[in-house]
């Protein structure tokens, strides 16, 4: 497992700069979508940066969680434009489908949810994201299939 | 030369160096800036804003613009006050304002801001107090951390990062939620952490304060009393916080802020209960309460019975490196003058006899040649057989600040302790073969080219017969003999062989060994050879172990000299001192501290005055210890606890600590400073000087003085390198001796132009084995040392309860190859033998120590690592090995 990990970070120069590079290819690695402890020491070891200075950046930018996450985590924009779109009703929709509120993993580890600032595709507000996909033009039915081929695929 | 530059703030013309911050010029011109995230000591970061100012129309924070030349500077425009009124309402408007029971309450920044900009309500109030409700952590034992008084100004994260080199602490989180937080919030025993607590000197609220402090006392009602660190040499300036008679904080430090977590935290056990309060005589197998008439008619009278029957010779004392100078002084003073011999030494014989040996053969002086201040200099520092991290904090600082600023670090050290992980250089040689490297190192440099030649010419003598002794020192044949291998050697030597200014730190690594003056006399032929003496930035520099080590040496607790080091054997040296005292003085030199026992053991000394020290946990071979003290006919002692060795005391006689009494320390750097009496003794307890003066006058030998600065008085009339010294020169930084004269401003760094023997002389050394090699029943190589949290035989640190409860008992250190094969799990207790005792202890798997070595802290009396150590000595200081000695380990049955 680390030796993979260390594969992973062996591809990236040990320059300071690559610090948000290797923290997501190693939380991408991991099949709950979060940066462990040790994550954080290997990356710190690599860089030579101090751990508590890795921590400062995983913990400041909301794409990192420490926490393990669902194996896909959706990602509903709260930006004006999805709001006025109708987002809040489609925050609830998705708890309600989801039995979670924001923050939360759903029991089976298939899904987080999460929102997020402006993903640049107001013309089709509202819009999430689920893990890299887009999908815009979001209704509560739509919802419903996108949520539903994801637990096809499962 | 620094270029200056001139500019004006507030209409007012400055001149200052080029690259010198607008805040830094202001002040330096008497125009104070606010400001909450600058440090005169940190680099600047400009995060608080309060620091704005205009220039030229245009705001900019003072504490990151640099000066230019032409710069119009205004400090305190409307615009600027209306600004830095709203800046302070906006961390005002994320800060609890429970100022009544802060403990900052009178010293906090943030609080003095808000008083002088009348800031009594506030316009904003935050969406969110997600730090603010954070409750407040005390997981470690001395710093507790109020996140929700936090700024965010990022002065504890940069003095952790800047000046202790940890970096512990990082920001965290964002937005309200942001908070100073240890890697994934852990406790800071859980980290690299040193506990120094320098984060929260640097605070400027109350968001991280001192958690003995709590409730104990508010800054106005503190009295403060300038004073000297008790514990290592590294001799910090400190103050003590006081109320009604206790100690509440302690302050200052190296650079005014800088200190360890001893001399931070560690010295509530001035209040402990189980001080020593009453002079106490020994009856049956117990002690009754004397009075001090009593004990002292009684010790003066069992003393001089014994001088009576068996001469002078017949008694011995101990002096001590945790007394006073002026102790020192009266206590050599008291056994050469009253009772008559020489027999006086002190714990130095243990620590660096060998360094006073050596250094004085090669330099004339023995003592560490530069100064603390000069280390961030240094282009290459070669440390070897110090463990400086743990053993001198403050050092360590400083080196590892020397490196951060580009300079090579070399060390050489069987065990990867601190400074080892940066270095560029890690040369672990086996224990006890140090001449062999050095002198490796002296060949390198000559074979390469790379020595002083005009040094060596003009300032230095016998270079033929060292050059010759060193000719077949090769890496190759320096390889065999310490594993250290030839590359690496050769790599190491360079460096230091090319450095402009290259610093040499060694201390009881280096001299614990039969070959210890070998050692000194081969580290000081590097210095001369390479001609790092006698310029700032350069020398040898054996650091002292002790608060007053240094001292007790200047003022001759030690069996073959006279105060200053002025030989005993020189009739004029010993007439003077003669008419001073009014007696005849004793010639011949007398017993070292290993050979007063020994003496005991052989019925030749049979009665021993201790002060302050603790032989029964400092001394090698403890069970020899015992038997000798045991044997004496008297013993008394003089210390502020009861402790190993007062067990066999006849008397015990309660002294005062350092915080209750008046003195001088000196400390590594040869630097005198003043203590200072801050606290009554408890009960009965009386200063060492007053001790010693009474004693003194009912041996027949009146001995009376007003004060400390009497005594210093008579040192400095008798002792040239103090002469220029008396108290009222000590205010402040104090004096650096040599210090000759009362208008001689002392000496930073020693040698400037020449040696005090006249010529810097070379030694030819030879490498001889260790007293004592592993073999197949005693298979691996024992060394002790130091660990950060205690200090010696833990008579002090013992008794704090956080520095205990870090460290409670001892642990052998082994590596995971020499584990493997004996069948020892990481945290398992073993027993460890050596052909003189046996002890019980935890061991500690790691690679710290490498194969065939293991490590043990020499702190703990119960299991005490001297009952393993050989007290083979080296024949010309007289110190014993303690650094190499064969044992065995094994597991206990289970």
């Amino acid at each position: 497992m680390t030796d993979q990990k260390l594969k992973l970070l062996a591809r990236y120069p040990r320059e300071r700069t690559r610090l948000l590079s290797l923290l997501h290819e190693l939380q991408r690695a991991n099949p709950n979508n979060y940066l462990t402890g040790e994550d954080l020491r290997l990356v710190a070891d690599y860089l030579n940066l101090p751990l508590s200075e890795v921590h400062d950046a995983a913990t400041f930018y909301s794409l990192f969680s420490l926490k393990p996450r669902g194996k896909h985590v959706i990602r509903l924009c709260k930006s004006p434009p999805c709001h006025l779109a109708g987002a809040w009703s489609l925050l609830a929709a998705l708890e309600r489908e989801l039995g979670i509120t924001v923050g939360e993993t759903t029991p089976d580890g298939l899904f987080t949810l999460e929102t997020t600032s402006c993903l640049g595709v107001c013309g089709v507000a509202p819009a999430m994201m689920i893990d890299e996909e887009v999908y815009g033009r979001l209704t509560p039915d739509r919802l419903r299939e996108i949520l539903a081929s994801y637990r096809g695929e499962a | 030369m620094e270029r200056l530059v001139k500019l004006r703030i507030d209409g007012q013309e400055v001149e200052v160096p080029e690259g010198t911050t607008v805040l830094e010029a202001a002040e330096a011109a008497g125009i104070e800036i606010p400001h909450l995230c600058h440090h005169p000591e940190l680099s600047p970061v400009a995060l608080c804003r309060l620091c704005l100012v205009e220039v030229d129309g245009r705001l900019l924070t003072s504490c990151n613009t640099p000066v230019r030349a032409g710069m119009e500077v205004r400090t305190a425009t409307e615009r600027v006050k209306r600004l830095r009124r709203l800046v302070l309402e906006l961390i005002l408007s994320d800060h609890p304002l429970d100022c009544l029971t802060c403990e900052r309450n009178g010293s906090c920044e943030l609080q003095r801001y808000a008083y002088e900009f009348g800031i009594e309500e506030n316009r904003f109030v935050g969406p969110d107090h997600a730090r603010r409700e954070l409750p407040p952590r005390e997981d470690n034992p001395f710093i507790r951390y109020e996140p929700g008084k936090c700024i965010l100004c990022a002065r504890c994260i940069r003095v952790c990062d800047e000046v202790q080199d940890r970096h512990v602490l990082d920001f965290a989180f964002r937005g309200f939620s942001t908070q100073v937080v240890t890697f994934l919030e852990r406790p800071l025993t859980e980290t690299d952490c040193e506990l120094c607590g320098q984060c929260v000197a640097v605070c400027p609220t109350g968001a991280l304060t001192e958690k003995e402090r709590r409730f104990k006392g508010r800054e106005w009602e503190l009295e403060r009393v300038e004073t000297v660190c008790p514990f290592c040499g590294c001799g910090c300036r400190i103050t003590l916080h006081l109320k009604g008679g206790r100690i509440v904080k302690v302050s200052g430090g190296y650079r005014g802020f800088r200190l360890c977590v001893k001399g931070r935290f560690g010295l509530t056990f001035v209040h402990r209960e189980d001080r020593l309060k009453v002079p106490l005589i020994r009856e049956g197998d117990g002690f009754r309460e004397a009075s001090w008439d009593e004990a002292l008619g009684y010790v003066a009278e069992r003393l001089l019975e014994i001088k009576e029957k068996y001469g002078p010779d017949a008694i011995a004392g101990l002096a001590s490196a945790k007394c006073t100078n002026e102790e020192n002084y009266l206590f050599q003073k008291l056994i050469r003058a009253a009772i008559g011999t020489n027999n006086v030494d002190h714990c130095a014989r243990l620590c660096h006899a060998p360094t006073v040996a050596g250094l004085v053969a090669a330099f004339g002086s023995g003592a560490m040649t530069n100064s603390i201040d000069e280390i961030l200099d240094a282009d290459c520092i070669l440390v070897t057989g110090s463990n400086t991290t743990e053993a001198h904090p403050i050092v360590a600082q400083e080196i590892r600040r020397a490196v951060r600023r580009g300079g090579t670090l070399i060390v050489v050290d069987p065990r990867r302790i601190e400074l080892a992980e940066l270095a560029h250089f890690h040369l672990r040689q086996r224990p006890g073969t140090d001449v062999a490297w050095i002198n490796g190192f002296c060949h390198l440099i000559l074979e390469e080219g790379l020595w002083d030649e005009e040094f060596v010419r003009e300032r230095c003598e016998n270079f033929e017969e060292f050059a010759r002794a060193v000719e077949r020192y090769t890496p190759e044949y320096v390889e065999e003999i310490t594993g250290i291998p030839a590359a690496l050697l050769r790599e190491a030597a360079r460096a230091f062989g090319r450095a402009q200014r290259g610093m040499i730190f060694y201390s009881m690594g280096l001299t614990q060994h039969t070959s210890g003056t070998d050692n000194v006399l081969a580290i000081a032929n590097l210095a001369l050879l390479t001609g790092n003496v006698g310029r700032r930035s350069t020398g040898v520099n054996p650091l002292r172990g002790q608060n007053n080590v240094q001292g007790a040496c200047d003022l001759a607790a030690l069996p073959n000299v006279l105060p200053g080091y002025q030989k005993l054997s020189d009739r004029e040296v010993r007439g003077k001192f003669e008419a001073a005292w009014g007696v005849k003085l004793p010639e011949k030199p007398g017993l070292t501290v290993v050979e007063m026992f020994q003496a005991a053991l052989a019925g030749e000394v049979r009665g021993m005055l201790i002060m302050g020290e603790n032989p029964m946990v400092s001394d090698p071979d403890i069970s020899h210890v015992a038997e000798a003290l045991e044997k004496l006919e008297f013993l008394a002692v003089i210390d502020i606890f009861p402790n190993e060795t007062t067990r066999f005391a006849d008397v015990i006689l309660p002294a005062a600590s350092f915080a209750e009494k008046d003195g001088t320390f000196t400390s590594t750097e040869r630097r005198v400073q003043r203590l200072r009496r801050a606290l009554d003794p408890p009960g009965e307890a009386r200063p060492d000087w007053e001790i010693l003066c009474e004693l003194s006058t009912r041996l027949g030998y009146p001995m009376s003085y007003r004060h400390p600065g009497e005594i210093m008085d008579e040192i400095a009339s008798l002792t040239p390198i103090y002469g220029g010294i008396s108290y009222r020169r000590l205010e402040g930084e104090g004096l650096q001796w040599p210090c000759p004269s009362p208008d001689h401003p002392g000496t930073p760094f020693l040698h400037k132009d020449r040696f005090p023997r006249g010529k810097g002389r070379f030694h030819a050394v030879e490498f001889r084995e260790p007293a004592e090699l592993p073999d197949a029943e005693y298979p691996l190589i024992l060394t002790t040392g130091r660990v950060l949290w205690h200090f010696h035989s833990r008579t002090m640190t013992g008794r704090v309860e956080g520095l205990h409860e870090l460290v409670p008992e001892a642990y052998v250190e082994i590596n995971p190859a020499d584990a493997g094969g004996l069948g020892i799990r990481d945290g398992e207790r073993v027993r460890v033998s050596s052909r003189r005792g046996s002890i019980e202890l935890v061991a500690k798997v790691t690679e710290r120590v490498p194969q065939g070595t293991v490590f043990i802290p020499f702190h703990f009396g119960d299991q005490a690592a001297n009952v393993l150590t050989n007290p083979a000595l080296d024949p010309v200081s007289k110190i014993p090995e303690y650094k190499a000695c064969a044992v065995r380990v094994e597991p206990i049955e289970r």
